[in-house]
C-alpha cells in the first residue's frame, strides 16, 4: 500500500512500493497523460512535477513520492491555461504529440527557476526526446511563455523557384517574422 | 474512384452511418461515453447531416469533415480538411473531422479510398478527391439555399458557410439547409472545377494544427493509454537474434508473481506474460528464464556483415539502373580522378510510442485499438490471425505517437496481439512493447556502401561518374514480388532517370550507376526518406570530392550538370539565395549544400557548420528549400522539415550495430537521437511551381545530412565518408 497525493488528491493505492511511479499513475489512477518512452530516465516522457523538482517517473519507486506533492501533465493547470501550455498552443509545438507532456512539464520547472531562461540555460534543461522533432518550436515556445521574447520558431520563406532574386519572405501564423 | 463517392453518397444509410462513425470516432475508444444509442434519429440530427461521405453538417453549422489518412504527427489531418474547407467555403473556425473507420471503408467497397499513410501521400494522392468532395458539397448546400428561396443557383453565394442571395438581401447557413442539401443528387465529382490553388483562402495558409490542445493537457488518448474494462496486460520478449527460435521457459518460476495470469508462447520465437498491470508482466518477464535457440545468425557481427556488403562493391553480379557512355572509359581517361568508398549503418525507427495494441477476440467478433499507418492492413491482419472474416472485425486506429514508416507494413505486432488475447476470450488485452524490445526487433533502415568513381576534365567539368551500391533490400526482405527480373530498382530510389518521382537531378555525358543486393539477417523496412537518405549521402557528399578535384565551387560544380533540370535546379538556387551561399560567413564557419529528389518533390539544403580542434561539430543553421509543387500548410510544411532534420541527423549521432546476431543499442542511453541542442535553427524556403503535387513528410530528410557532412568536408579538408560521425572522431554537440 502506498498513499501519494496527485494534483492535491491523496490516493491510497494497492501497489508494491517499489512500482516505479509512471506505471503508477498510468495503469492505477488513470492520469495516462504521462507517456512511457524508454524506462530508463533517459527520454523524458514520464516526467512529473515532485514537490516542484522536475523527475523522470519511469525510475522512481512509488514510495519515494509517498508524503511529496506530485503533480502531473493532468494536474499543472486545469484548463490548459498555464503560461507554458499557452506558448506551446501559440507556436502548434507538437507533432505527434507523445513527448509533449513531459516536454512542458520539463519546461513548466525550467521557468520557475529561471523565469528568463537564455537559450544555453534552455539546452540544458530540456533534454527529453521528441522523435519528431519539434525542437525549435520548443525554444520558442518557452521564450514566449519567459515574456522574454517574441521571435524565433519557425522561419518560412515562400518563394518563387524561377526568379529566386525576388523572393518575399513570408511571415507564419506567429508573431515571428524574423529570418 | 471520383465516381464511387458520387454513388456512394447517395447509396449509403445516412443515418445509420452518421451514429456509427460518431461512436466509433469518439466514445468507442474510450470504452466508455457511448454518446447515444444506435438508431437515435433525433442524436443522429444532432450529430449532423451526412451532405456526403467527407462533409457532414451540424445545426449549428459545424463542419465535420471526415479524414481516412493517418494522423501521427505530420498534420495531414488538418491539411486534408483546409482541402476540403477551402472547396467547400465553411466557416474554418467551425471545422472539426473525425476518422473513417475501417470497417466503414470496407463495407462501402472503399468508398474514402486508400488510408495506407506512408511514402509522403497523405496529402498528394488525395489532395484530388477530397477537394472535390468538399466542391460538391458546396454546389449541393448551395442548391438547397436556392430552392428554398426558389432562385436560380447562380443568384447565391457563399462565404465562411453563410449562403447569401444579394439581391433580395436574404441568407442562411450551411447548418440550416443541410438536411435538404443531403436529399439533393450529388453532382458529377468529375464534372467540377477546382479553384486554383493561387487563390486559396484557407489551404496554402498557414494554419493552426486543428489537433493540438489535447496534446497539451495529457488529454489526447494514444493507444497505449486504452483502458477497458477488465483489461490485462502483456509484455513481450522475442529471441534476440533474428531467426532465432524459443526453446523453453520455465513457468514454475514466476508462478505466484502477484498479479501474473499467464505465460503465452506467441510464437515460434516469442514469449509473453500477461498481468493485471504492465509493470507486473515486464517484472515477470524478466524474471522468467527463457532458453532461446539462437540459430544461424548468432556469430554475425557489424564487421561481417560490412565485409559482406563490401564484396557487392566490385562484384560482377549487380545491375545498372542507369548507362550512359562509357562510364569506366571516361574517367580512365579524365585529367583528374578520385573514388571513395562510403558507408551508411542501420537505423531504427523508435516512434516514442513503443509498439504497441489492444486487441479483443470473442466467439463471432475481433477487435483491435492500434496506432497504425494502415488501418486497412491492421484489418488484413487481424482477420488472418484472429481466423475471422473481415465483417466480424473491427479496428479503432488512434492517431499514433509517430510513424516513420515503423507502422505500415509489418503487422507484426498485431499478430502478436491477437496470439496473447486468443488465451483470453472476451478479456482485452493490451501489448505493449518495452523500448528494449522496440529497439531490438524493428525493421531497420538498411544498411549500405557505396563505391564512387569521378573523373573530371582539364576544364573542371565532371566527365564520367560511377557509382555502385551494396546493400541490404528492402523489398527482398518484405516484398520479393516487387523485384523485376532479379533487379530491385527501389534501392537506387533518387538516383533514377525516370522523372516525376525521385530523379537524379544531373546530366552527365558518362554516366553508370548499379545496385548489388547484399541482404542480411536483420530485418529491414521503410524509414522515413527510405532509400533516399543513403543514396543523397552518396552521391552528394562525393559530389563535393568531385568539385573539389575540379576546383570548383560546389554550387557552381553541381548548377553546369543541372541545365536539363530545372525543377531541381530551381529549388537548389532558392536555397542558395536564402542561405546566402557564396556571402561572407563568421570565422570559422563553413558552408556545405546538397540537393535531391523524393516522393515527387524536389529539395535542397545549406548548412552552416563549426567543427573545434577536438572534432566536435555544431551545426548553427540550416536553409532547406523544397518545391512540392503546390502546397497546402506552410506551417506545416516548416514543421516537416524542422522534424526531418532532427529525424536525419541519427545518421551523424548514432547507428545500429550488430554483435552475436543482435543489436546492440538496446535503449536511448546507447542509441542517440537528437536532442535540442543539436539542432541548428532551420529556415524553410518554399519554392512552388504549381505544377504537380508533391510529398512534404520525407522528402527533405535527405538532404540534411550530406549538406553538414560538405560543410564539416569544407571546415576540415577531409570527407567524411563513413557513419556516424564518431567513426572519424567527430562528435555533434
Amino acid at each position: 500500500m502506498v498513499e501519494l497525493n496527485i494534483n492535491g488528491r491523496s490516493h491510497k493505492l494497492d501497489v508494491e512500493p517499489e512500482t516505479p511511479l509512471l506505471w503508477v499513475l498510468r495503469d492505477v489512477v488513470g492520469l495516462t497523460g504521462t507517456k512511457y518512452g524508454c524506462g530508463v530516465a533517459q527520454c523524458g516522457s514520464c516526467s512529473v512535477h515532485i514537490n516542484g523538482e522536475v523527475m523522470r517517473s519511469c525510475v522512481l519507486p512509488a514510495s519515494f513520492a509517498a508524503g511529496k506533492r506530485v503533480v502531473t501533465i493532468e494536474g499543472l493547470s486545469r484548463d490548459g491555461s498555464h503560461p507554458v501550455q499557452k506558448a506551446w498552443a501559440q507556436h502548434d509545438v507538437p507533432q505527434c504529440g507523445y513527448c509533449q507532456s513531459g516536454q512542458i512539464m520539463a519546461a513548466a520547472a525550467l521557468l520557475r527557476k529561471k523565469p528568463k531562461p537564455t537559450d544555453a540555460d534552455i539546452e540544458e534543461a530540456m533534454t527529453n526526446i521528441c522523435r519528431c522533432g519539434t525542437y525549435q518550436r520548443i525554444r520558442a515556445a518557452i521564450h514566449t511563455a519567459a515574456g522574454s521574447r517574441k521571435d524565433g520558431g519557425s522561419v518560412i520563406h515562400i518563394v518563387d523557384a524561377a526568379v529566386p532574386s525576388s523572393s518575399v519572405a513570408a511571415a507564419d501564423n506567429r508573431d515571428n517574422a524574423g529570418a | 474512384m471520383k465516381k464511387t463517392l458520387a454513388d456512394q453518397s447517395i447509396d449509403l444509410s445516412r443515418r445509420r452511418f452518421i451514429v456509427s462513425s460518431t461512436v466509433a470516432g469518439g466514445g468507442l475508444a474510450l470504452g466508455a461515453h457511448v454518446p447515444f444509442g444506435i438508431g437515435s434519429a433525433e442524436a443522429a440530427e444532432a450529430a449532423g447531416t451526412e451532405v456526403n461521405l467527407w462533409v457532414v453538417i451540424r445545426p449549428d453549422d459545424t463542419c465535420v469533415i471526415r479524414i481516412a489518412r493517418a494522423e501521427m504527427g505530420q498534420g495531414t489531418r488538418t491539411g486534408l480538411a483546409q482541402l476540403v474547407a477551402e472547396e467547400l467555403e465553411c466557416d474554418w473556425n467551425k471545422v472539426k473531422t473525425e476518422s473513417v473507420t475501417v470497417a466503414r471503408n470496407h463495407a462501402s467497397k472503399r468508398a474514402w479510398g486508400d488510408m495506407s499513410t506512408a511514402g509522403s501521400r497523405g496529402i498528394r494522392m488525395s489532395q484530388d478527391y477530397v477537394r472535390r468532395a468538399g466542391a460538391a458539397a458546396r454546389t449541393m448546400l448551395l442548391q438547397a439555399a436556392a430552392d428554398q428561396w426558389q432562385v436560380p443557383v447562380a443568384e447565391v453565394s457563399v462565404a465562411n458557410g453563410i449562403i447569401t442571395h444579394r439581391a433580395s438581401k436574404r441568407t442562411t447557413s450551411y447548418g440550416k439547409v443541410a438536411a435538404a442539401a443531403s436529399k439533393l443528387t450529388a453532382p458529377d465529382h468529375k464534372s467540377l472545377t477546382l479553384k486554383d490553388p493561387k487563390t486559396w483562402k484557407v489551404a496554402g495558409k498557414p494554419l493552426k494544427r486543428l489537433d493540438t490542445a489535447d496534446k497539451l493537457t495529457g488529454k489526447q488518448l494514444y493507444a497505449i493509454d486504452l483502458r477497458l474494462p477488465g483489461m490485462l496486460h502483456a509484455a513481450i520478449k522475442a529471441c534476440p537474434v533474428f531467426g532465432g527460435k524459443l526453446a523453453s521457459f520455465d513457468e514454475s518460476k514466476i508462478k505466484g508473481m502477484r498479479g501474473v495470469r499467464g505465460v503465452v508462447r506467441v510464437n515460434d520465437s516469442t514469449v509473453a506474460v500477461v498481468a493485471d498491470m504492465w509493470w507486473r508482466a515486464k517484472t515477470a518477464l524478466d524474471a522468467l528464464p527463457i532458453v532461446w535457440d539462437e540459430g544461424e545468425h548468432a556469430k554475425v557481427t557489424s564487421a561481417s556483415i560490412a565485409a559482406h556488403l563490401k564484396t557487392g562493391l566490385t562484384s560482377d553480379d549487380a545491375f545498372a539502373d542507369t548507362n550512359f557512355g562509357d562510364a569506366s572509359k571516361a574517367i580512365a581517361g579524365a585529367a583528374k580522378k578520385v573514388e571513395a568508398v562510403y558507408s551508411v549503418p542501420f537505423a531504427s525507427h523508435s516512434t516514442m510510442e513503443p509498439m504497441n495494441c489492444t486487441v479483443k477476440l470473442t466467439a463471432d467478433k475481433a477487435e483491435l485499438w492500434i496506432p497504425t499507418q494502415n488501418a486497412e492492413a491492421s484489418m488484413a491482419a487481424l482477420s488472418t490471425s484472429s481466423g475471422l472474416p473481415l465483417e466480424q472485425c473491427e479496428v479503432h486506429h488512434l492517431d499514433l505517437g509517430g510513424g516513420f514508416g515503423r507502422r505500415i507494413g509489418n503487422q507484426d505486432v498485431v499478430r502478436q496481439g491477437v496470439a496473447i488475447a486468443k488465451q483470453f476470450p472476451g478479456v482485452p488485452v493490451k501489448l505493449v512493447w518495452s523500448r528494449e524490445e522496440d529497439q531490438t526487433h524493428d525493421f531497420y533502415r538498411p544498411i549500405a556502401q557505396c563505391r564512387l568513381e569521378a573523373g573530371v576534365d582539364d576544364g573542371g567539368n565532371l566527365v564520367g561518374l560511377h557509382m555502385r551500391v551494396s546493400g541490404q533490400s528492402i523489398n527482398a526482405f518484405a516484398n520479393p514480388a516487387a523485384i523485376k527480373d532479379g533487379k530491385d530498382v527501389r534501392q537506387l530510389q533518387g538516383l533514377w532517370q525516370k522523372p516525376g518521382d525521385a530523379q537524379i537531378g544531373y546530366t552527365v555525358p558518362n554516366m553508370r550507376i548499379e545496385y548489388a543486393m547484399r541482404n542480411t539477417h536483420v530485418p529491414v523496412g521503410p524509414w522515413r526518406g527510405v532509400n533516399t537518405n543513403q543514396n543523397a549521402i552518396f552521391l552528394e557528399c562525393f559530389m563535393d570530392e568531385a568539385a573539389k578535384l575540379a576546383g570548383k565551387d560546389p554550387l557552381e560544380f553541381r548548377r553546369a550538370l543541372m541545365s536539363k533540370h530545372p525543377k531541381h535546379l530551381g529549388v537548389l538556387n532558392a536555397t542558395a539565395d536564402k542561405a546566402g551561399w557564396g556571402k561572407p560567413l563568421a570565422p570559422g564557419r563553413y558552408r556545405g549544400i546538397a540537393q535531391f529528389m523524393g516522393y515527387a518533390s524536389y529539395t535542397a539544403a545549406v548548412a552552416e557548420v563549426s567543427v573545434s580542434s577536438k572534432g566536435e561539430v555544431k551545426v548553427h543553421r540550416m536553409v532547406l528549400g523544397t518545391d512540392c509543387g503546390n502546397f497546402v500548410n506552410p506551417a506545416t510544411i516548416a514543421a516537416q522539415v524542422e522534424g526531418s532534420v532532427a529525424y536525419g541527423f541519427d545518421s551523424l549521432l548514432t547507428e545500429i550495430s550488430v554483435q552475436n546476431g543482435r543489436v546492440v543499442e538496446q535503449n536511448f542511453d546507447s542509441y542517440h537521437i537528437a536532442r535540442l541542442v543539436h539542432l541548428p535553427k532551420v529556415e524553410t524556403v518554399i519554392a512552388p511551381t504549381y505544377d504537380f503535387w508533391g510529398g512534404v513528410g520525407e522528402p527533405t530528410i535527405c538532404v540534411a545530412v550530406p549538406a553538414v557532412l560538405n560543410a564539416i568536408f569544407a571546415a576540415t579538408g577531409k570527407p567524411v565518408r563513413s557513419l556516424p560521425l564518431k567513426h572519424q572522431g567527430l562528435t555533434l554537440i
